[in-house]
């Protein structure tokens, strides 16, 4: 105990010599005062924190000696073809009971499920750090937007031309540094994401620059219609947000299930084995880079056709939508639901989007709060939210096995 | 000529405030293959401590009557500052994870850095904060046409004195080859006798001391500080590291001067609004055609 406290005090005086200066310090034009009510608070803040973390610790290393089981998560209690059903008439159903306002987070929801799966396929599976995923989102979105503003192109033909085009800048970038082994990738990456968003910052004869381009057209409805002229095609935008959710809708879908299918696909066994041991994988016949590059192209894909809808949706792109703040969003969405699980990452996108419009006052702290979630989730739940069952047997091999002989 | 001896100046004054930050990523990276995505933000706040020092001394009235002893403060307090912000750091985020693999580590880190970053933004809000640097850029003088001003004359100078007390550092003391043995094999240097714990929390001390430095030093240089100004730089510098050959000391320095070098010569003569991509463009050739960089030996496996 006595051991414990003197942790404690060398803590709280560490904090205190950390933060004082940062937030007391309030340094005007030629001025300088010093607030100590603000500090006060956060140590007090710090306190509570520590306290918090130390009890956790008591607790799972009590646990641990007893050798008492944890509850079955979230996702055993549910059964889980229930689970998807009701997610699925929930969904469906929806926007007849919303308003518009939570009609567009949802749709925003819907999009970032999209992109956290797409990421999924880079991070998680096959265990490239990519943080500079964003860029494809831009790619997606400045395609349909210059498409359609210069040529006319509709939203349905531009979808997949988005598509390809972020593969093939997936390919670029990703062929240089894939063949590296490690994480330079994670940094190259990061580059990339900057190199895109400066480019379509400055690029002014092209991309507009920071005004961004305005008078992209919604998606298109299609359908058959007489008139003098005989049968012929009758065309509607669709604009209100109910239709569009439906379009957002069927994206996250698509992106579910083929994140899905590549999961359990020889491929997808192929990422997880790179992930966990490159060496390994290459000597059992795998194509190492073939691999690490489609899955890198695959991730681009995804984002290239959330971002190809967002430009549709908002019917105007600018830069300011692709800075790095939030591929380090998205990434959250993959880290906090845990890697390679796809209910985890429906469950974080929906709680990263709609927390912050629920608590709109702490919106100044989410970033803060974003970023040491990561790290906690890290160092004391590496295995996300809800983690997938490969990675939690991976992580925690023991104490899965003995809670699945329990529940047979 | 005249303006390319002015970009060389500038470029070298830049280029040692790179080296300086390359350094810290190059001995972390070399010691527990880690990228420290904090290292911007722990640059940054060696700039905030800066200039919270120094307006304190102005407002108490020593700035004025003592300029060189302020700006000696500014830069110690920054660099214990962020000594204790970088034991803290690593205690927190990176000592708990020692076992796990890279991809951990590696958010933890980036988690680190928005927090950071975030975390002074909350704290000193998101506007620049000026540097009471009127004191301080006043004097220049003139080499075959090229300005200097006397700031660019102490970041370098700065910068050598630095580099020089790390290199004998590394290489003269018990704790440097410490170091040194515990960056080349972490088992067999615990079965000798080293500390690997403590070495790594010295390596992560150094490199951020020297980070802190550079923060303030860009806090003179452009007169003001920002709670994202370690972003950018800090990408740069790890490009810095990677083309001078990742772990490697001489290599850090010499990627940074080149980085900044071109950078300049690139903002200058090319374009100016794109002066952030070169190094990223630099990066991806280095990559491609010698990842092991200019000074870097062949690597095996563990290290890259």
């Amino acid at each position: 105990m006595r051991k414990e406290l003197v942790k404690f005090a060398v803590v709280m005086l560490w904090a205190f010599g950390l933060l004082f200066p940062m937030l007391g310090a309030q340094i005007g034009f030629e001025t300088f005062t010093f607030e100590w009510g603000r500090l006060v608070r956060v140590m007090g803040l710090v306190a509570v924190a520590y306290g918090a973390l130390a009890a956790q610790r008591a607790l799972s290393a009590h646990r641990k000696r007893s050798h008492r089981q944890a509850g079955p998560g979230l996702a055993e209690r549910v059964p889980p073809l229930w689970g998807w059903g009701i997610l699925a008439a929930v969904a469906l159903v929806f926007p007849w009971f919303a308003d518009n306002y939570a009609r567009d987070v949802a749709i925003n929801v819907l999009i970032y499920v999209a992109l956290g799966l797409g990421l999924n396929i880079v991070v998680g599976l096959a265990g490239l750090l990519d943080l500079g995923y964003i860029a494809f989102y831009a790619v997606g979105a400045y395609t349909y937007a210059l498409l359609n503003t210069h040529f006319g192109v509709p939203f349905w033909l531009a979808l997949p031309i988005g598509c390809v085009i972020s593969a093939a800048a997936g390919a670029f970038i990703g062929y240089p540094t894939l063949r590296m082994r490690g994480d330079y990738l994670a940094i190259v990456t990061l580059g990339f994401g900057e190199i895109i968003r400066i480019v379509l910052n400055n690029w002014d004869r092209v991309t507009e620059g920071p005004n961004g381009i305005l008078g992209i057209k919604a998606p298109g409805l299609y359908y058959p219609k007489l008139s003098e002229a005989g049968l012929t095609l009758g065309h509607v935008y669709i604009k209100h947000l109910t239709w569009l959710y439906y379009i957002a809708l069927v994206i996250a879908v698509l992106t579910i299930v083929g994140v899905n299918r590549l999961d359990h696909s020889r491929v997808g066994r192929a990422w997880v084995s790179i992930r966990e041991d490159e060496t390994a994988a290459e000597l059992t016949g795998i194509d190492t880079l073939r691999m690490k590059l489609l899955a890198y192209m695959l991730g681009a894909v995804f984002a290239g056709l959330a971002g190809a809808f967002y430009a549709a949706k908002v019917r105007y792109v600018n830069p300011s939508s692709f800075v790095f703040l939030e591929s380090a969003l998205v990434l959250c969405i993959v880290v906090l639901g845990g890697m390679g699980s796809i209910p985890g990452i429906i469950l974080a996108a929906a709680a990263i989007i709609v927390l912050p419009e629920v608590f709109r006052d702490l919106e100044l702290y989410r970033m803060l709060a974003f970023g040491g979630a990561m790290t906690l989730m890290m160092v004391y739940r590496p295995e996300g939210l809800i983690p997938a069952r490969r990675r939690r047997l991976e992580l925690h091999a023991r104490e899965a096995f003995a809670e699945e002989e329990g529940n047979a | 000529m005249e303006t390319f001896l002015q970009q060389m100046v500038n470029g070298l004054t830049l280029g040692a405030v790179y080296a300086l930050i390359a350094l810290g990523y190059t001995m972390v990276y070399g010691i527990i293959q880690l990228i420290n995505f904090a290292h911007g933000e722990i640059f940054a706040a060696g700039g905030y401590i800066g200039v919270i020092t120094l307006s304190f001394l102005q407002s108490r009235g020593v700035l004025e009557a003592h300029p060189t002893l302020g700006l000696v403060l500014a830069f110690a307090l920054a660099m214990v500052y962020c000594a204790f912000l970088a034991v803290a750091l690593e205690r927190m985020a990176y000592r708990p994870l020692r076992e796990a693999s890279r991809l951990s580590l590696l958010l933890s880190a980036l988690g680190m850095s928005i927090f950071f970053s975030n975390g002074m933004m909350l704290c000193q809000g998101v506007y620049d904060k000026a540097y009471p640097i009127q004191l301080y850029s006043t004097g220049q003088f003139t080499v075959g046409g090229a300005v200097v001003s006397y700031i660019q004359v102490y970041i370098f100078v700065g910068a050598l004195i630095l580099m020089t007390g790390l290199n004998l550092f590394v290489n003269r003391t018990r704790l440097g080859k410490a170091m040194r043995a515990t960056a080349q094999d972490k088992v067999m240097s615990a079965l000798l006798g080293i500390n690997a714990n403590r070495t790594i929390t010295i390596t992560f001390v150094i490199g951020s001391v020297l980070a802190a430095a550079a923060g303030v030093m860009v806090g003179l240089y452009y007169g003001s500080v920002r709670f994202d100004m370690g972003f950018i730089p800090g990408i740069k510098a790890f490009a810095a590291a990677v083309l001078g050959g990742i772990g490697n000391l001489t290599g850090a320095v010499l990627g940074g001067m080149i980085i900044g070098i071109v950078e300049v010569f690139a903002a200058g003569y090319l374009a100016s609004e794109y002066k952030d991509v070169f190094a990223f463009i630099i990066l991806i050739l280095v990559l491609y055609f010698r990842p092991t960089g200019i000074m870097g030996e062949q690597v095996d496996d563990t290290r890259v």
